[in-house]
């Protein structure tokens, strides 16, 4: 069975019905026990397309961002070629799984920058996961400063591989908030 | 072909000859031995696209110990690192065996004496992490004439 209501929003004219679409006189109105507002679904209807449509342009200004100002490559589109139907959020748990790796390995790094002397090839070990870990989600910039910070490893300089490694976690840091930010849409 | 469900149309378009037909054949099963569990998910995933049923594990041991009761795979994705034992070790064990899979190394080490030095531990293939849809396509175009031989 459905049930009709002919409704409008407007003042004054509009009388209100009952469920079976018939209109009532005040009396019968004004002693129901519930008063239901007067509400024009047709409205609401095109505020939600609206929004949609808001929240849409939202989502792909913030994913070419991602792109045009280097934080992200091609191996990134790779990974959204992968989701699909079956498995709709694989992105964002392979982003989760680097999120993991990466705060194990930052905290690593950091034991190994302060300890004296700095153990290079243990360093150049975690910079290597690091590297590769940022690499497989096209975390580019990240991916460059790891690079680097193993360049200075091989040359076993202390202070560039101190200096470069706020770098690679500024940049982790900023891919971080705008990836977050980019699923949180 | 069946690549899976909602497949996008541009994975298709990076398979060279020969993967198609490997694709379509739903018997052929893959190893994924990566201490890295977000390297072990993205090939998963990968090789499921390309129709193949795969199993995962976290290092050359647990690879070497599945043969050992009997595990048979076609394909096996050999990271280099890995704690317990790594790739090399593992693909010697493996060959040692007589296991004659593809084994294809997955390194994120750059430097070429290095994947010499992995490739002659016993590998058929060695690539730079990550996979990608045309590497993984040339693996299957590979695997599907040693399979034809």
């Amino acid at each position: 069975m459905i049930i009709l209501f002919n409704i409008s929003l407007t003042k004054g004219n509009s009388r209100a019905i009952n469920r079976k679409g018939m209109a009532i006189d005040d009396h019968e109105h004004n002693s129901t026990r519930t008063k239901l507002p007067i509400i024009d679904v047709s409205y609401f209807t095109e505020k939600a397309r609206m929004d949609m449509n808001r929240l849409q342009q939202e989502v792909a200004c913030m994913r070419s961002s991602l792109f045009d100002q280097g934080y992200l490559d091609e191996q990134f589109i790779q990974l959204e070629e992968l989701q699909d139907d079956a498995n709709p959020n694989f992105v964002q748990e392979i982003v989760t799984l680097f999120y993991t790796d990466s705060a194990r390995l930052i905290q690593n790094i950091e034991q190994a920058l302060r300890s004296k002397p700095i153990g290079f090839s243990k360093l150049d070990d975690y910079m290597h996961q690091f590297k590769g870990s940022s690499s497989s989600i096209g975390a580019k910039k990240v991916t460059n400063q790891c690079a680097l910070l193993r360049e200075y490893c091989s040359a076993e300089n202390g202070e560039g591989c101190i200096s470069t490694f706020l770098q690679v976690k500024q940049e982790y840091a900023i891919l971080r908030r705008k990836l977050e930010a980019y699923f949180e849409v | 072909m069946v690549l899976g469900k909602g497949a996008s149309s541009s994975l298709s378009k990076k398979m060279v000859d020969g993967a198609e037909e490997m694709v379509n054949n739903n018997n052929f099963t893959a190893l994924v031995v990566d201490d890295d569990p977000l390297i072990r998910v993205l090939h998963d995933m990968y090789l499921r696209k390309f129709g193949l049923k795969a199993q995962v594990v976290e290092n050359g041991k647990m690879a070497v110990d599945l043969f050992h009761v009997g595990a048979t795979f076609n394909l096996i994705l050999m990271d280099k690192e890995m704690p317990v034992m790594d790739g090399a070790e593992a693909t010697k064990q493996l060959r040692a065996m007589g296991v004659n899979s593809m084994i294809v190394g997955v390194t994120s080490r750059d430097l070429s004496f290095e994947k010499e030095a992995f490739m002659e531990a016993g590998l058929d293939l060695c690539f730079e992490k990550p996979l990608t849809p045309e590497k993984i396509s040339f693996i299957l175009q590979e695997l599907n004439k040693n399979n034809n031989n």
